[in-house]
């Protein structure tokens, strides 16, 4: 019985679950630093500042993330000669940079939506611009980042399944090394990932939507109440 | 020299706000033309005029929000702002004006306040941090402090009952005097009010107004003005500049200007002010 196999190697998923799930979180880590790192060089005034952090936001979405994982793993040792003890470090640095490009224009657009009011009101009373992001723009811009970078999450879910091409067993390549073995069927095993990525995408959401819920109870939105973006009553634009 | 004056006492008593044949355009479109104008220290001045005359502008030059228009030889064609006998949209660098750069104008700044038309609290702070937040950042004082005098201030606008609520949670009339209570808790000589109840629902106005009523009889504070309420420029202003096309048309005491205007452009603008 095709299923009964399947039930019964369901324990091997184990290590390379865990290979999932920390080569995604540990990635998300690494690209949300850069996507606020990028995000606030992209958006700068200074063309020194804006330049190089544009040009490797454009090189790492440009390039395909298969061959910067190659890259990380069996390129750089070469060519750079640095070489990671393990590997999955390779695709944790190739996954994080590609999503940190990608996700820093979400911080860039949502810095730059934050209305030019509240930086007049910042200048009136005389912040510096790093009090200014710290204590007004950052705080009203990061409730509108947490569905993008939600969405981006979830993409990089899905993209962890890529570090299988440097030899890392996570759990879609060990879907496909047990369905080929006598007695299984490939296409259950491929429905258990399935599964599998399913609920640890909607993990992700979950968390993100309690996240964007109390970031939005910061800025005085109850989010439960106000479907979507700044009640209409708070006035916080202004062009003259 | 500058208009054939003699030079300025460091801190002798003068005008607090000088402009000095300013000029500014946005692109090809000149806003303020040659511009000049004085302020004494204490002064009430409301400007009007029709909108696109330069009136805010003033206010946002003062604001440091623009910047003038630099003119080659500040010394000899002025272009220059002056605040409290010093240089302001410029700064002296080896003898000579030059456009002021961002830590000259942080360090004068501080002396100017704004109230804006559309409020602009900040909607991530509660009301009572709204007052604070700068005093704490910017002025340096304690958090005991500022939020003591954040009280008072959010008191003397009537909100001393509101001050853990977020912005969002009030009406247009109520941010607007807690943006008052912001402006005035960094202790500023001279209080910018742009428009300051023309985003406001109509019977929400007079709250503001007499708040302002009270901060003109209450301080000493030097008040420039854009405003449409004609009552109140009557009211509170020692002066009423009449703007258009980035000049003056013409100026004097409320009284004079409202009953018997000189100026042709001030007796049509006022007639259509008026008749709202």
């Amino acid at each position: 019985m095709d299923l009964q196999a399947v039930i019964e190697s369901l324990p091997r998923y184990g290590e390379p679950l865990l290979v999932t799930i920390g080569v995604t979180v540990a990635s998300a880590a690494l690209a949300l630093v850069l996507a606020f790192a990028l995000g606030l060089m992209t958006g700068s005034r200074h063309l020194a500042v804006r330049t190089p952090a544009r040009v490797f936001v454009e090189f790492f979405r440009g390039s395909s993330v298969v061959v910067q994982l190659f890259w990380f793993a069996f390129a750089m040792p070469v060519v750079l000669g640095i070489q990671f003890d393990y590997l999955i470090a390779a695709g944790i640095i190739a996954l994080g940079l590609n999503y940190g490009a990608y996700s820093s224009e979400v911080v860039r657009g949502a810095i730059a939506a934050v209305p030019q009011g509240q930086l007049e009101a910042s200048t009136a009373l005389n912040l510096t611009p790093l009090q200014r992001m710290r204590l007004v723009v950052l705080p009203q811009a990061w409730p509108e980042m947490i569905p993008s970078l939600c969405a981006f999450a979830i993409m990089l879910l899905k993209a962890s399944a890529l570090v299988s091409v440097i030899g890392i067993l996570d759990i879609t390549w060990l879907a496909g090394l047990i369905g080929k073995q006598p007695g299984q069927d490939r296409l259950l095993h491929y429905g258990v990932v399935l599964v599998i990525y399913f609920v640890l995408a909607w993990l992700i959401w979950t968390g993100m939507r309690a996240l964007e819920r109390k970031a939005k109870r910061g800025i005085g939105i109850d989010a439960k109440s106000v479907k979507g973006r700044l009640a209409p009553t708070v006035a916080t634009g202004g062009v003259h | 020299m500058r208009q054939n004056e003699a030079p300025r006492e460091p801190s002798g008593p003068g005008p607090i706000i000088e402009f000095d044949r300013v000029d500014k355009s946005f692109g090809d479109l000149m806003v303020l033309d040659e511009l000049s104008f004085r302020v004494d220290p204490g002064e009430r001045v409301t400007l009007i005029g029709p909108s696109g005359s330069g009136k805010t502008t003033i206010l946002r030059l003062l604001m440091t929000l623009e910047k003038v228009t630099p003119k080659a030889d500040p010394e000899r064609d002025g272009g220059v702002v002056w605040l409290e006998g010093k240089p302001y949209s410029h700064m002296e660098k080896k003898g000579v004006l030059v456009p002021a750069n961002e830590k000259w104008l942080r360090r004068r700044r501080s002396r100017v306040g704004m109230v804006f038309q559309q409020f602009n609290l900040f909607p991530n702070m509660r009301v009572l941090r709204n007052v604070t937040e700068a005093q704490v950042h910017v002025a340096g004082r304690s958090k005991e402090e500022a939020e003591a005098k954040a009280r008072e201030l959010l008191e003397l606008v009537g909100l001393a009952e509101k001050t853990d609520e977020y912005p969002s949670r009030l009406s247009g009339g109520q941010q607007q005097r807690v943006a008052i209570a912001r402006a005035l808790a960094m202790d500023p000589d001279i209080l910018l009010l742009d428009e300051v109840t023309s985003a406001l629902d109509p019977e929400l106005v007079a709250d503001v107004l007499a708040v302002l009523r009270d901060v003109a009889e209450s301080t000493s504070i030097t008040m420039l003005c854009v405003t449409h309420e004609m009552g109140f420029a009557r009211d509170v202003s020692d002066r009423v500049m009449m703007f258009d096309s980035g000049r003056i048309v013409e100026q004097g005491p409320p009284d004079a200007m409202f009953s018997e205007p000189q100026e042709a452009r001030t007796q049509d603008f006022l007639r259509a002010v008026l008749a709202e």
